[in-house]
């Protein structure tokens, strides 16, 4: 492993880190909302929320760098705040996963919060529990494991990020060089033995985080 | 303004509710009807967690809801306390915690049982550590009332709390929705639709039928009118309050006094001087012109025939005043009414079985 390889681990985990710190803050509220709404637009959010699962990576990076650009309209936003242009930064490279792993947050929060029902709720609800109360003390902890499992996923699906990273990332080492670009980068060098250290790293990780989520949604399965 | 005022007229797909009720605002009333006539709504209704476009909720001198829709008072800052059909207990919560997150809600100055007392009255004390997964549809029950009890409601709701468990757990049951009616001095409205455990329970009646409101008033006093009756089919009997009198340990009876006479009950039922209510069946109910000694039945009273209605399929139903006023139901045949001669003013002997309802009850002043 060289000293840009390490480098490029460093911004994978940097990156995973605040996309799913990021997606938490905002897939919370949006699952709630998902879950408990009865609005006609909700079906239209949901399907734009699973939009990154079925499109391939490159549609979407496409699009978010056609959108992130000059002339796109975050671009211009940003552009406008003083921020600069986000293609081929760290920040665009962060924005564009949010979109990229939305689902992957939002979905088992949703299916959580909609698995609680309006039981708990309604009862809290009479013993004087208000909205923002209910939900800290009721619908949070009832729906903890969720949490776990959507960060955990979220976080892997990012370090696991390709086509979009490549699209809108680029190749900068230290800035938007990740692992799995790295890992491009070796086998188009031929250079095995250091993608087989990545890829291999990479897939014992993965493999770890995936047993972990089963074993902690098998014991939340057997307490209830 | 002392008391509880709905008025709900509200179409959600095929079914309708269209009522308007006025209940006390202290004691318990109940809300009678078969499964789908529309009492979980209006409890739901009461509670805020449905809200009725134009529905008009009043409690004391509180609106809870406005008729135009200005007032809406959400679930949480009405001090209503509501069990429901499930229990609905927080399941990452032992019974401590379920019990708990009532208690630190409720106000200051009404945190007076603590949680340490209610779980006493209700048995709790052994399952405080207990989680909700682990419990009895029984225990389930109690630790929902104590949860509901312990937030220190105004008005408590009871949504059929009895429903999910069989005859032998409501029996062990009820005892303690009584003594949390005795120890506390809330209103309450139970939802039900079993009349043994409404007549037990409720001094004020609320009878629905698709989603109408077919007869309000008094337990006693609904539940000797003609068109109640025919309600509760074979279920349709009067209520008689006594206080115990005598247990007579040869015969295993005990005596009750009623306004008027005394009635024999098989059983011993609480010490001298407890307030009792029986129920009797209008199909344990026969009538006779003679007090014939011959007859295996424990109670022979003389009555008054007050009135007299054709109940279908060749059966009467007959109105009858016992001496110290108080009416009773029975239902007999056509064919034996005539035998009888029954009409208004026709001096009979009613016999009858009575059945004890639940003793120590508090019957207040109602």
């Amino acid at each position: 492993m060289t000293p840009e390889d390490w480098s490029a681990v460093a911004v994978t985990v940097r990156l995973a880190s605040a996309t799913t710190a990021i997606l938490l803050l905002l897939g919370t509220p949006l699952a709630w909302w998902l879950a408990r709404s009865r609005s006609r637009v909700q079906p239209v959010v949901e399907a734009v929320v699973a939009l990154p699962l079925v499109l391939p990576p490159t549609v979407l990076g496409f699009y978010l760098l056609l959108a992130l650009g000059p002339n796109g309209p975050i671009g211009r936003l940003t552009e406008l705040l003083g921020i600069g242009g986000l293609p081929f930064s760290f920040a665009g490279l962060l924005a564009g996963s949010v979109v990229y792993s939305l689902p992957f947050v939002v979905q088992p929060l949703r299916a959580a919060f909609r698995a609680i029902g309006a039981g708990p709720l309604e009862a809290a609800a009479t013993l004087r529990a208000g909205p923002w109360d209910r939900f800290v003390h009721v619908a949070a902890p009832l729906a903890a494991p969720a949490f776990l499992s959507a960060a955990v996923i979220g976080f892997a699906h990012t370090v696991g990020e390709f086509g979009v990273v490549l699209l809108i990332g680029g190749n900068i080492p230290g800035s938007t060089r990740v692992l799995s670009v790295a890992v491009y980068d070796h086998v188009e060098a031929l250079a095995y033995p250091q993608a087989h250290a990545l890829a291999g790293g990479l897939l014992a990780f993965s493999f770890a985080v995936l047993w972990a989520v089963y074993v902690v949604e098998r014991r939340g399965r057997a307490r209830t | 303004m002392t008391d509880l005022h709905l008025a709900v007229r509200w179409r959600r797909g095929d079914f309708a509710l269209d009522a308007d009720v006025t209940l006390p605002g202290r004691g318990v009333s109940a809300v009678f009807g078969p499964s789908g006539c529309g009492k979980t709504t209006l409890l739901r209704c009461l509670a805020g967690l449905d809200r009725a476009p134009g529905g008009e909720v009043r409690f004391l001198d509180v609106c809870w809801q406005s008729g135009d829709g200005r007032v809406f008072i959400p679930p949480h800052q009405r001090g209503v306390g509501f069990v429901f059909q499930g229990a609905s207990l927080f399941s990452h919560l032992s019974v401590r915690g379920n019990l708990a997150f009532a208690w630190q809600r409720a106000p200051r100055e009404r945190r007076e049982p603590g949680i340490e007392r209610m779980a006493a009255l209700f048995d709790l004390t052994a399952l405080l550590d207990r989680m909700p997964a682990g419990l009895s549809g029984g225990e389930r029950q109690r630790v929902a009332l104590a949860r509901a009890l312990l937030s220190a409601p105004r008005l408590l709701l009871l949504d059929e709390p009895l429903a999910a468990m069989d005859h032998a757990r409501r029996d062990e049951l009820v005892p303690y929705l009584d003594r949390a009616r005795a120890e506390l001095d809330i209103a309450a409205v139970l939802v039900s639709h079993a009349v043994d455990e409404v007549a037990r329970l409720c001094d004020h009646l609320v009878l629905l039928h698709d989603g109408r409101v077919v007869a309000q008033g008094p337990t006693a006093e609904l539940l000797v009118r003609f068109d109640v009756a025919r309600a509760l089919r074979d279920e349709a009997g009067a209520v008689l309050r006594g206080t115990v009198a005598e247990y007579q340990p040869a015969n295993h009876l005990t005596l009750v006094a009623i306004a008027g006479g005394t009635l024999r009950l098989p059983g011993k039922q609480g010490p001298t001087g407890t307030p009792l209510r029986c129920r009797i069946a209008a199909r344990d109910l026969s009538l006779a012109l003679t007090s014939a000694p011959d007859t295996s039945i424990l109670n022979l009273l003389a009555a008054t025939v007050v009135d007299l209605e054709p109940d279908g399929a060749g059966q009467v139903l007959a109105r009858v005043r016992l001496a110290g006023g108080d009416l009773l139901l029975a239902r007999v045949s056509q064919w034996s009414a005539a035998q009888l001669e029954l009409r208004p003013g026709r001096a009979v002997v009613a016999q009858f079985k009575a059945v004890a309802l639940a003793g120590g009850l508090g019957l207040g002043g109602g």
